[in-house]
């Protein structure tokens, strides 16, 4: 079986994100960088699926040239080769990605083709649905189980209405919701492989800008910090405040 | 001028809140010299057809209705072949969805289709000098970002809870138009064998007005009586932090965070929840906050309208019954 799976590199979930002087981007000093974490499920859900039932395990990632390292942590991880969309900058949308992403995929063999539930940097929770849309294959989202046998994946999908068991014909696509796998550390055997794994490096079409960044700012402050009391004897204060100043008990 | 397409999600034979949202969002897409030159309501579902009039009434110009049981469960292969009938009979300048499981689905899933620029969980939308121009949180809410969709048509998804509700006018009238998408079982290749676990009847956090959350100073799942009763009394509904999740205190749908739902409520209460960044990620537009937390220096605190330090076992039980009084 054969399954790519697209990642993205991402400053990590704690870094703190400081807007930069030129209002479009963020100041990366002491900002980590990881694989997004859904997509880090990803990986960890192909490697164990290939396990059970061989094959191999493709990343793709569009980023920028410091985006190696991702994704030398996935083939770390036990990915057995990479694609690296190579990006010179300028604002991509989800539609651009996703036709960049779709561009490289197209024609490679793909029996089941893995994305995060969304990027946290982003946050569009977009690009999964509209890879699959542009090659034409079935899509899940939100897979927190998936079991493949005899050509066919069964898969799990929670949604508002509750968990669905879904079954489709592979080659299909699935975004990936926490719960399906807990990502493995690499070993250092894995880290010395996957400097000799294959990586193939190619540059990113140029971003065709449907969708503009005009601006980047930190999120409005929240005039916190008002302590009302101490312990229940604060109780009937919060409880005015709460009907007569911020008016939401109606 | 500008055609505007709203889908409404109208899961169980009943419009969601968020449907009046979305078409009070594309009714305040006017002014900025801008005209909307009309509003399309789209419904597609199971027996929808008799939803036609409370879109109407919500200020549709014209209901565009896909009703057959092949659009019992949502599935993108369905829903996405009668979108597209949709669109192709509104040919709009902008389509709204509202950005919850369904149209966080089908929104990229048109775009990608119609090659369109998609703009996902807006809290503000309006027209620009003919751009639809809008903000969304990224980062996790670290950030705002201020996007442009510049393609003949822009689809976008909405934050629930945040956009102002239009007002319901009972009698108001619209031409039906029914869509005849064709969808059979067999255009669907993602087949829904069942549904386990059936969310609760209950509103979705997404969705609710009040939103009392619990975290790991609760102890353990034997005290959310606590929770359970100051949610009950307030008339909200139950969250929880990651820890208590991954705890398995509580289910995954009731995580609120980076991992888990974004939530705007009118009021959300922090019960012994410390407040860290992945937290309050998911909840720091809600319009105000409470926490109640023995430590005076819990980061909660940084984002809350008002806290009281102490200890919940002794805090809550007193407010949850001063709160009831006030609701008889
Ligand atoms: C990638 C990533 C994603 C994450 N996503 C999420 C997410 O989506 N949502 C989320 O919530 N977390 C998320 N987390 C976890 C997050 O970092 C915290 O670990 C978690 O939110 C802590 O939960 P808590 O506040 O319930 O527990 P704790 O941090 O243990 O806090 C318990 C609090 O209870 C208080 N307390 C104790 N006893 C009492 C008492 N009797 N009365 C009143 N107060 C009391 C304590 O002072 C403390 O502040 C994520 C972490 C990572 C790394
Ligand atoms: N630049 C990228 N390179 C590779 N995969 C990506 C990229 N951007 C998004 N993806 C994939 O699409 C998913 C959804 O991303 P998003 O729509 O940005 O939330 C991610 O979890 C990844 O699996």
């Amino acid at each position: 079986m054969d399954i790519i799976v697209c990642m993205k590199r991402v400053p990590d979930s704690a870094a703190k994100i400081t807007v930069a002087g030129d209002a479009k981007s963020i100041e990366q000093d002491g900002v980590d960088h990881v694989i997004s974490p859904y997509d880090e499920i990803a990986v960890e859900k192909a490697l164990q699926l290939k396990e059970a039932h061989g094959g191999t395990v493709t990343v793709v990632c569009l980023g920028v040239a410091a985006a190696t390292k991702e994704i030398r942590q996935a083939l770390a991880m036990g990915a057995d080769q990479a694609v690296h969309l190579k990006d010179a900058g300028g604002n991509r949308g989800p539609l651009e990605i996703a036709q960049a992403l779709a561009g490289v995929i197209k024609g490679r063999a793909c029996d089941l083709l893995l994305f995060g539930k969304q990027s946290i940097d982003a946050d569009n929770g977009a690009v999964g649905v509209m890879v699959a849309r542009l090659l034409d294959l079935p899509v899940v989202s939100l897979v927190a189980q998936l079991d493949v046998a005899d050509g066919r994946a069964t898969v799990h999908r929670q949604s508002e209405v509750g968990t669905e068991v879904i079954e489709v014909t592979l080659p299909a696509a699935f975004t990936v919701q926490r719960g399906l796998a807990e990502p493995r550390y690499p070993k250092i055997k894995g880290i010395m492989q996957a400097k000799k794994k294959p990586l193939e490096e190619i540059d990113a079409p140029a971003p065709a800008g449907t969708m503009a960044l005009d601006k980047l700012e930190p999120p409005a402050a929240r005039e916190g910090g008002r302590i009302v009391g101490e312990g229940k004897d604060a109780v009937g204060e919060l409880v005015r405040l709460l009907s007569q100043e911020a008016k939401v008990l109606s | 001028m500008t055609r505007v397409c709203v889908f409404l999600e109208a899961p169980g034979g009943k419009l969601k809140k968020s449907a009046a949202e979305m078409m009070g969002a594309a009714q305040g897409l006017g002014g900025d010299g801008t005209i909307v030159e009309g509003i399309d309501a789209v419904l597609i579902g199971q027996g929808v057809t008799t939803l036609a009039d409370d879109a109407a009434a919500l200020g549709a110009d014209r209901v565009l209705v896909a009703d057959a049981d092949a659009f019992a469960h949502f599935t993108v292969d369905g829903h996405l072949k009668a979108m597209l009938k949709a669109v192709a009979a509104s040919s709009p300048n902008v389509v709204i969805f509202p950005a919850s499981t369904t149209g966080r689905d089908l929104a990229p899933a048109l775009a990608a289709a119609t090659q369109s620029a998609i703009l996902t969980d807006l809290v503000e939308l309006k027209l620009t000098d003919g751009d639809v121009c809008a903000q969304k949180p990224v980062y996790a809410g670290k950030a705002m970002a201020t996007v442009r969709g510049s393609t003949d048509c822009v689809v976008v998804t909405l934050r629930p809870n945040v956009f102002e509700p239009a007002a319901a006018e009972a009698g108001k009238s619209a031409a039906t138009e029914t869509i005849d998408a064709g969808v059979t079982q067999d255009d669907i290749r993602t087949v829904v064998k069942e549904v386990l676990a059936k969310a609760s009847e209950k509103l979705d956090l997404t969705e609710a007005d009040i939103i009392v959350s619990g975290g790991r100073g609760l102890k353990g799942p034997e005290n959310w009586h606590l929770v359970e009763n100051l949610a009950e009394a307030v008339g909200g509904v139950c969250g929880a932090s990651r820890a208590v999740v991954d705890a398995g205190w509580r289910p995954h749908e009731e995580q609120v965070g980076q991992t888990g739902k974004t939530v705007s409520p009118k009021l959300y209460i922090a019960i012994a929840i410390s407040g860290a960044i992945q937290h309050l990620a998911g909840m720091r537009t809600s319009k105000c906050i409470v926490a109640i937390n023995t430590d005076s220096e819990a980061p909660i605190f940084k984002v809350a309208d008002y806290g009281i330090v102490g200890d919940a076992f002794e805090v809550v039980p007193v407010l949850t019954e001063e709160l009831a009084k006030l609701r008889t």
